[in-house]
């Protein structure tokens, strides 16, 4: 029985990690252009440093309070001048790996 | 999920059947959530009963699941709304003109299917953006530059079909005039090639574009005539170098002879990038929408808000007394560095013919631009992919009321300084009267060759009552527009029907020719209903 569940541990680890890594690449594909670090060329992140005035990281990858649900929640629909992602786009899968890499494991 | 207009839930129910038995489980999508994706993020009827809606979307991966869609479309009378990356936000988005149609969504159609570095050109599927296609160029190495739009999750496909613009050189930014060579599903299911792809076996297909007999391609652009399922593009070669450099003229008559130079200038291939022309009053950076981040000096400021905008002397005046230009135009130049320098000297020595006239040297770079350089540039002036222009409407240090979204009014003006100072007279005075911000120093902007466009950016709300106020105001502004011989060259489906209004020379006898080839070969309407103003027979004899 131990044995079992150390081998499921390991397993759902194993994916974790390839969610985490493909979330990354969905990251730098859909939400980079716009929320890579430095406001300059990044209207996200220039909106958000307006928004937070430095309480928060105004890069979504400095960010370290980002819930699963709150990614796919503004990934589905939008905000401000945002735009919702259709599953064309971003897949219900690719959304699960970017929540997962935003989330960084919470 | 409701059936389209006019169509059973049994009959609606067994083309979706068979939409998912061609494209496979999981591409159709029905569900209240999914289609909901389908809307236009940037809509003007948001939260209202008019909000163009779809019934279903089905996204195939091959043209041979297209035609299968097709086929089928027309045996049910689905109306289909092709989409290629959906993101033309500011002109529909991904939603259908006519609500209730199934959205037939090509994303997934996303191959680059050949980049000819030798013969600097391209042949792409719909899906494919600017980026895609820019980082696959980046991949392989090649010394060729996409010529992008200001978004760059746009389609190189379908911003060409809705006659979008860039901002390289002439021959490349004007997306529809670069392209070479189309595939087409027609509204019957047919697979149709133009130019020299309706020889079985060319050899240049991406190179001659008009082939033999009547060149049909435009057609397609901006109408409901068929599905383009693949297109080419010649593309920019990486050029040596890159020079710009500034023109200022220091009274408000001055404009007059700046545009007609420049004019000449860029007709005779001297000054060989997009000019970018603008006030010096509203900020330094002429690059268009960037006044948008600056701080207006109080007493220009005053000047603009007078009734009927400011006096020529006034900005005379204040010229004088601040030493800053009315007016400037910034110079860009692509080529080998001994040209493009010689090129910006005898640039200057031509302004110099306005007396006054003063020059900035500007930004010189030798290809390919360093990684630094890339973050410095004017991207897309450098062929470069990105989504920057969305600071228009965000929140952001200036903008501390973030909006929806926007629509642009854009009609094309004649390109001389007097057709200039009109517009910025007639709209003026029409956006106090309607409410709207005013900007009389307003510039038009440089994308085509020969005529100028006077863009006007609308914000998009979720208020309903001021979204409604704003559509009113903006099909007030096509009319007034149009009274003035001023036409728009693209426009939201919101408007695309006033729009298509205006066009009507001889009893519109332009339309009346859309609506007989769209009878003919279309005949059960099934495709793009109300795109650009054209409806099949069926739905003009409902509106009548």
């Amino acid at each position: 029985m131990a044995s079992v569940l150390v081998a499921g541990l390991m397993i759902s680890g194993t994916v974790r990690a390839q969610d985490v890594e493909h979330g990354r690449e969905v990251y730098r594909k859909w939400c980079a252009p716009c929320h890579a670090p430095g406001p300059e060329h990044h209207p996200g992140t220039e909106a958000l440093a307006a928004k937070y005035k430095g309480g928060k990281p105004a890069a979504l990858e400095e960010r370290t309070d980002l819930t699963v649900e709150f990614t796919k929640q503004m990934v589905r629909n939008g905000v401000s001048i945002m735009p919702f992602f259709r599953k064309t786009e971003i897949s219900d899968a690719d959304l699960d790996a970017l929540a997962a890499f935003l989330a960084k494991g919470r | 999920m409701n059936p389209p207009p006019g169509v059973t839930a049994r009959d609606f129910a067994a083309a979706l059947g068979e939409f998912e038995a061609a494209v496979g489980r999981g591409w159709v999508f029905t569900s209240e959530d999914d289609v909901a994706l389908y809307k236009d993020a940037y809509s003007p009827f948001w939260g209202e009963p008019e909000e163009k809606v779809a019934s279903a979307a089905v996204a195939p991966d091959t043209v041979e699941q297209v035609q299968a869609i097709v086929r089928t479309a027309n045996r049910f009378k689905i109306p289909l709304y092709p989409i290629s990356t959906g993101k033309n936000l500011g002109y529909g988005g991904s939603a259908p003109v006519l609500s209730g149609s199934v959205v037939l969504d090509l994303k997934r159609m996303n191959r680059i299917l050949d980049v000819d570095e030798r013969a600097a050109t391209c042949l792409v599927e719909p899906g494919v953006s600017y980026f895609d296609l820019y980082r696959h160029i980046q991949e392989k190495g090649y010394k060729l530059w996409v010529d992008t739009p200001d978004p760059g999750w746009g389609s190189v496909i379908g911003n060409a079909m809705d006659r979008g613009g860039g901002y390289t050189m002439a021959l490349f930014r004007n997306h529809f005039d670069a392209h070479c060579g189309m595939e087409i599903v027609l509204p019957n299911g047919e697979l149709m090639r133009t130019g020299m792809g309706a020889m079985p076996n060319a050899k240049t297909w991406q190179q001659y574009k008009s082939g033999f007999g009547p060149w049909i391609d435009g057609m397609f652009s901006q109408s409901n005539f068929g599905i383009v399922t693949k297109m080419g593009f010649w593309l920019m070669r990486e050029p040596e170098a890159y020079l710009n450099g500034t023109v200022q003229v220091h009274r408000h008559a001055d404009l007059v002879p700046l545009v007609d130079i420049l004019t000449r200038l860029e007709d005779d291939g001297i000054v060989n990038g997009m000019s970018h022309l603008g006030s010096p009053f509203l900020g330094n950076n002429l690059l268009p929408a960037e006044f948008l981040r600056s701080k207006i000096a109080p007493e220009v400021g005053a000047l603009l808000g007078q009734p009927g905008g400011p006096k020529p002397e006034q900005l005379d005046a204040h010229a004088k007394k601040s030493g800053v230009p009315v007016w400037a135009g910034l110079l860009q130049f692509y080529g080998p560095e001994k040209i493009i320098r010689a090129q910006w000297e005898y640039a200057k020595e031509k302004f110099s013919a306005i007396p006054g006239a003063t020059f900035s040297e500007g930004d010189f770079y030798r290809m390919p631009l360093t990684a630094a350089q890339q973050e410095k540039v004017h991207k897309v002036s450098f062929g470069i992919p990105n989504l920057s222009i969305f600071f228009i409407g965000a929140r952001s240090g200036a903008n501390t009321v973030p909006g929806n979204g926007h629509v642009w009014f854009s009609p094309i003006i004649p390109r001389s300084g007097e057709a200039v100072f009109e517009a910025q007279r007639v709209f003026t005075e029409a956006a106090q009267e309607l409410g709207l911000p005013v900007n009389p120093l307003a510039m038009a902007t440089t994308y085509w060759q020969r005529a100028f466009i006077f863009l006007f950016g609308f914000p998009i709300t979720k208020d309903i009552e001021v979204n409604r106020k704003n559509r009113a105001a903006f099909k007030a502004l096509v009319k007034i527009a149009a009274e003035h011989g001023w036409g728009e060259y693209r426009t939201a489906p919101a408007y695309q029907d006033a729009v298509m209004d205006t066009y009507s020379f001889n009893d519109h006898a332009l339309l009346r020719f859309h609506e007989t080839v769209k009878d003919a070969i279309d005949p059960n309407g099934i495709l793009s209903a109300g795109r650009y103003g054209i409806w099949p027979k069926h739905l003009r004899e409902k509106k009548s």
